[in-house]
């Protein structure tokens, strides 16, 4: 076999190796009982080699899974040496800090066996609804509050079940039925592409992944450090003032790019509360990296070579790095707004490719209610959520999308699937004129959203949202970005965080924010300025006031 | 009278040709034009006239016309339908804008959400509100409703698209808005969600209702136009159309629900691969179609195509799922890939040689054909791995430049520009791609592909089916002849049928039974309705399927529901008929959990055509090569020699060792060497394993 000819095959490989993952994602999306996974696409699959690098990632998943479950085989390897494994073994946690940063994320490793030795790992990192405790917000004071804690334990045995884990896993949760076929679909899918690989290798004639995935890995690492090695060389800083919980929270990132490496640290930011929006490093790393690669490398393969060359550090005990037994549930809130820190260094190293802020944080609405009169349930209360989105940022050549969820990859749920499992009416869904920072180009419009129960019944909001004090900032002379606002419907204004009661009669009002401009309003194409005002995104108030907008036929 | 033979049309309208078949008894008639897009029906009746005169028949002859067009699917790609409004619920006028608030690549910030038909000016919200359960809340602005048609009406809108929230547990405030707007807009077509898609889940139906209305009077205006000039002609013949579910309708259904048009080609192809499979007695079928741009993948069970509920037109960035409109209408299940003859090889920002999506087209063409092409194609690729004679392309049409494929890949820069690996290297990764799309395409469907038959046609897939069949395990691929216009056989195929579908929400275990029955009626004597419109008093089937889950996941199965009333008792018969189809998806243990059902399908079909089952195969001779050529092997690397054959030399019962090709006028049939060949009774080529 000529060399070149060996590179062919490897590549063919390759593209098998991510096509046995993508079948290994479908496979759990099929099976899953979480509404987050299943529709939401809140998941992650991938295979591991040996030594635990992460070798070929499914295309389907979110960015806050990917990059964690990366970090965490090797613990499993580390507890779980290799040699030991059999045939039907399989591994599971939930610890926040060795895998996704909260609780709710289960993790299941498994080996791939060929020809009697393992070959490989496959992984899956899901996000479980219900894991018992308080439930996914902010209100938890410890981790202990949070739910049941998996440390990393052995979830099948030779094919034999942990069956003492799956009844405590089942006492702990209040959905136990779900909650089980939810684990058992992990197990499934890791079976299917272990088969697969197996079957894989006996059509390549090869007897382990040693070398191609050392190829992969290398390759992926040469062309990352080839791109890093065309950026500029230096060091850039950017702070972010977020909401926080019931004060203000401060972030601070510094970037290096050096010869072959780019740097995150994040000395500077404040440190960590008493309450969940806290976020281990595993997830600080996973949206860091996640922000950087989509500006410096988002063609390479995620694999170990394409993260390698990205280090990220943050202070212990700082709100980025926190520690046992702290709070993290909701740390999306945060985790989510990491990418904008990451524009904000890259865009003085690089302005061109850069995007504006973004509201970024998913305004994700968690209600709590009574099943009204006459309902089989009457009187028992509900959990209801659902997702939505505000404007991105605005783009280098083009407008911030609208509505659009940046960088979470979550997919909203249908008013008519929400409705039709909760006693809920959502009364409006629609987009917010002049709500995108204005610019040559403008951010993306953030929505309106009002509801209430169908009885006119009281209820509780389980508030999480961000950019309600600060919006998006614009850039280069754009705009920021609108606020968010939390309200009643009768006017009284609420806390952006935090549980609180909606009365009879009333309804609950959110302004989701809207994405930040980039460039002088002024800039702006005439022709775009009469597009926004003839599609409503903005108003001819604003367009004169704001682009310097005359009307032609005025 | 009695004497004469039937005669059928099948006339199948595509974006670049028009393709005719006319079937005379046994014999086969067929020709391909190029599409007269100003005004279709041109080409399809010029075709029809010079295949008729061909067979010495009279229009009045012909007892059947099958037509499938492109027209809705064009003008919605193209964005050249009617200037369309939509009406809906106050509060949403923005949900054919927000969709599903996601985006459908994760690292490509510069990606765009497909724009929505109807600009926002002439979205127009109205209060009135109906609760999931049908309940009405707010009862219907009618005022509200008037005024949205001044507007509608100043602005110069033909066609209006109403959609409210849980219209399909409801239809009332729809078809009241309706009344109300054909009183103040006389002559403007309306399109409601109730009728055109009664499902739950507000964006899909919507954005399949405005597509609906935005192609109405576009697809009205031309098939009354070619129902006119038939009947001008002398045809008295029904004219059917084919729907993208792989059933007919009549011209009046059509015209109604132009949106269930979308497909009909490649439901045709799905078709045609499904009649191939009945006359070979092939159970499970992977059917592959390769044309110069895209590949088409569909798996048929039981001689039936899978189908599905949901079509995305016009995806417009790589194919991705998310980034076309959608549409929920009865459609036949494929995948469309950017793999075909015409893609173009690249290198990637990782080093990875990557083929697709993009295309050469047949302008410039490949490197090969000395058009102006310059960047390598699957075809280029095909040349230098001596797979394509360059001196017998096309019949001889066109003489190929081997050395320009060659210059072309090695200027792709990977592998010492080595442009022999490099065509392996384009052609595996193109191979990889398919079975690729067609494992994780199965997956879907909770179904497996290794045990299939795959049935190969369009011109680039004979070249490819072998290696594809041996990346996904296939044993047996079957590749036919008349392949070239194997749509418009197909439409020949198929059944007149009507599929209605609704949703109606109901836990298994709290069944009124009394009440599905009669909501399940109602729904066949609606679709027997329409059947009977274009085919009356013909013996049909009667099919109900309903979609359901185990409550708290989100993906339905389906799962047979008895064609028949529903009696007490039948509870339990639901019950098991999910386990067994839960069980056959996913193979895992039923779970102790509720059931629920979602949508309910009932589809009415007239038999469809009777296949005549071919007659076994009786292995004769094994054929020696006239001659041999040294090609490129993907499995191996190196040159080895294939035996040639011409296939207007091989007769039914020939056999033929692998590796081989098979030469004929427009394709070459590679038989790689695990594979060896022989020609059925109609003479289709079948490749099968050799034994080990």
């Amino acid at each position: 076999m000529t060399a070149a000819f060996t590179e062919l095959r490897q590549q063919v490989i390759w593209t098998r190796l991510i096509s046995v993952v993508e079948e290994q994602a479908q496979t759990l999306m099929r099976t899953a009982f979480s509404t987050t996974v299943r529709d939401a696409g809140d998941l992650s699959a991938a295979l591991f080699d040996l030594d635990g690098r992460l070798i070929a990632e499914a295309v389907t998943g979110t960015p806050g899974h990917v990059n964690s479950m990366a970090s965490g085989v090797r613990h499993f390897l580390d507890k779980f040496p290799v040699a030991t494994m059999v045939p039907g073994d399989h591994f599971i946690t939930n610890d926040p800090w060795l895998t996704a940063g909260h609780l709710h994320d289960v993790t299941v490793i498994s080996p791939a066996f060929h020809g009697g030795t393992v070959v490989g790992l496959f992984g899956v990192c899901c996000h479980q609804v219900d894991i018992g405790g308080l439930g996914q917000g902010p209100d938890g004071r410890s981790i202990f509050e949070e739910g049941l804690q998996i440390p990393l334990l052995k979830l099948a045995s030779a094919g034999k079940l942990n069956e003492d884990l799956l009844a405590i896993l089942c006492q702990n949760v209040r959905t136990p039925l779900q909650v089980k076929g939810d684990v058992l679909s992990y197990v499934t899918s890791n079976e299917k592409a272990a088969q697969r690989l197996s079957a894989m290798l006996a059509e390549f004639g090869l007897d382990d992944l040693r070398d191609v995935a050392e190829y992969i890995v290398e390759q992926s690492l040469s062309a990352t450090r080839a791109q890093i090695a065309s950026l500029p060389q230096g060091q850039w800083s950017s702070q972010l003032v977020i909401d926080g919980y019931d004060k203000p929270v401060t972030l601070v990132a510094t970037l290096t790019i050096d010869g072959e490496r780019v740097s995150m640290d994040y000395t500077g930011t404040d440190p960590c509360l008493p309450r969940g929006i806290n976020v281990v490093l595993n997830y600080c790393r996973a949206y860091t990296v996640f922000g950087l690669r989509c500006i410096i490398s988002p063609e390479v393969p995620n694999n170990y070579g394409a993260l390698l060359p990205f280090e990220v550090t943050a202070p212990e005990g700082s709100i980025l790095n926190v520690q046992r037994p702290w709070p993290v549930a909701a740390r999306h809130v945060i985790g989510q707004m990491l990418p904008d820190l990451v524009f904000g260094c890259l865009s003085q190293a690089i302005p061109d490719p850069v995007p504006a802020e973004g509201s970024s944080c998913l305004w994700s609405v968690q209600l709590r209610g009574s099943m009204p009169a006459g309902n089989a349930l009457a009187g028992e209360s509900f959990d209801a959520i659902f997702f939505n989105s505000g404007g991105s940022g605005a783009r280098p050549v083009q407008d911030g999308l609208s509505a659009t969820a940046f960088p979470s990859g979550v997919r909203a749920m249908p008013v008519e699937v929400t409705e039709s499992t909760a006693p809920i009416v959502i009364w409006r869904k629609e987009l917010l004129p002049d709500s995108g920072g204005i610019g040559e180009r403008r951010g993306g419009l953030g929505q309106t959203v009002e509801v209430g129960m169908r009885d006119g019944s009281a209820f509780e909001v389980l508030a999480m949202f961000e950019r309600v004090e600060r919006p998006a900032r614009g850039r280069d002379g754009g705009g920021d970005g609108s606020n968010g606002s939390v309200r009643l419907a009768s006017g009284k204004p609420l806390r952006a965080k935090g549980l609180q009661a909606i009365p009879v009669g009333d309804r609950l009002v959110l302004d989701v924010p809207g994405g930040a401009g980039l460039g002088n309003p002024r800039a702006r194409a005439p022709q775009r300025i009469e597009e926004d005002i003839s599609e409503g995104y903005v108003t001819r108030e604003r367009a004169v006031a704001d682009y310097g907008w005359k009307s032609s036929s005025a | 009278m009695a004497e004469r033979p039937r005669a059928r049309i099948g006339a199948d309208i595509g974006g670049t040709f028009t393709d005719i078949v006319l079937e005379v008894g046994e014999r086969r008639h067929s020709t391909k034009l190029l599409t007269t897009y100003d005004a279709p029906e041109r080409a399809l009746l010029d075709g029809v006239a010079l295949l008729l005169a061909e067979a010495a028949i009279a229009p009045a002859d012909v007892e059947l016309i099958v037509h499938g067009t492109t027209l809705a699917t064009n003008a919605l790609i193209e964005r050249r339908g009617a200037i369309t409004g939509f009406l809906t619920t106050e509060g949403f006028r923005d949900v054919l804008a927000l969709g599903s608030e996601s985006r459908f690549d994760q690292y490509d910030l510069a990606m765009e959400k497909p724009a929505p038909l109807v600009p926002r000016a002439l979205r127009l919200g109205v209060a009135g509100r109906i609760a999931a359960d049908g309940i009405e809340l707010v009862p219907l602005d009618e005022a509200g409703v008037r005024s949205a048609a001044g507007v509608f009406k100043t602005s110069g809108v033909e066609s209006v698209a109403v959609g409210f929230l849980h219209a399909y547990a409801n239809p009332a405030h729809e078809r009241r808005a309706a009344d109300i707007l054909a009183e103040e807009l006389p002559g403007v077509s309306l399109s409601l969600s109730s009728e055109v898609s009664p499902e739950m889940r507000e964006y899909e139906r919507f954005s399949t209702t405005t597509a609906n209305a935005y192609v109405q009077p576009l697809v009205d205006a031309y098939l009354r136009r070619l129902e006119s000039r038939l009947a001008t002609l002398g045809f008295g013949c029904p004219l059917y159309l084919m729907l993208s579910s792989g059933g007919l309708t009549t011209v009046d259904i059509a015209a109604r629900f132009p949106v269930r048009l979308v497909e009909s080609g490649p439901a045709g192809g799905a078709i045609f691969a499904a009649s191939i499979a009945a006359e070979r007695g092939a159970a499970r079928v992977l059917a592959l179609d390769v044309g110069g741009t895209t590949a088409k993948i569909c798996l048929i069970d039981d001689g039936t195509p899978k189908s599905s509920q949901m079509f995305e037109v016009g995806r417009a960035h790589r194919f991705r799922k998310g980034s076309g409109l959608p549409l929920r209408i009865p459609v036949v299940e494929m995948v469309e890939i950017g793999a075909g003859g015409g893609s173009i090889a690249a290198v990637d920002a990782a080093g990875r040689l990557t083929v697709g999506p993009h295309s050469a087209g047949s302008e410039p063409g490949p490197a090969a054909y000395g058009r102006g092409g310059t960047r390598p194609t699957v075809t280029d690729a095909d040349i230098v791995i001596g797979r394509i004679d360059p001196n017998a392309f096309a019949g001889g049409k066109l003489t190929l430049d081997p050395a320009a494929a060659a210059a072309a890949l090695a200027g792709l820069g990977l592998w010492n520009g080595d442009a022999d690996v490099l065509a392996l290297g384009v052609s595996e990764i193109v191979d990889e791609t398919m079975a690729s799309a067609a494992r994780v395409h199965a997956v879907e469907q909770g179904a497996t592909v290794e045990d299939r038959t795959l049935i190969a046609f369009g011109g680039a897939a004979p070249l490819h089916a072998a290696r594809v069949a041996e990346k996904l395990g296939i044993g047996e691929v079957v590749i036919p002849s008349g392949a070239g216009v194997g749509s418009a056989v197909g439409f020949l195929r198929a059944p007149v049928s009507y599929e209605v579908a609704r949703s109606f929400a109901l836990r298994l275990d709290q069944i009124d039974i009394v009440q599905l029955d009669r909501f399940l009626l109602d729904m066949a004597s609606e679709a027997t309705a329409l059947v009977d419109a274009g085919a009356p008093g013909i013996d049909r089937i009667e099919r109900r399927v309903c979609l359901g889950r185990y409550v708290g996941q989100g993906y339905e199965i389906p799962f047979e529901v008895p064609a028949r009333r529903l009696v007490a008792g039948d509870e339990a018969l639901l019950k098991s008929a999910f386990e067994k189809a839960y069980a056959a998806q996913y193979g895992g243990q039923t779970l102790d959990l509720a059931i629920e059902a979602l949508t309910w399908r009932v589809t009415v079909a007239t038999r469809g055509h009777e296949t005549v089952r071919a007659p076994a195969m009786v292995p004769g001779a094994w054929r020696e090569p006239a001659g041999q050529r040294a090609v490129s092997d993907p499995a191996s690397g190196t040159r080895q020699a294939f035996g040639l054959f011409l296939r207007t030399d091989l007769v039914p019962g020939d056999r033929l060792r692998g590796p081989a090709l098979i030469v004929e006028r427009e394709t070459t049939t590679v038989v790689s060497s695990v594979f060896d060949a022989a020609i059925d009774a109609r003479g289709y080529i079948v490749l099968t394993r050799k034994e080990a």
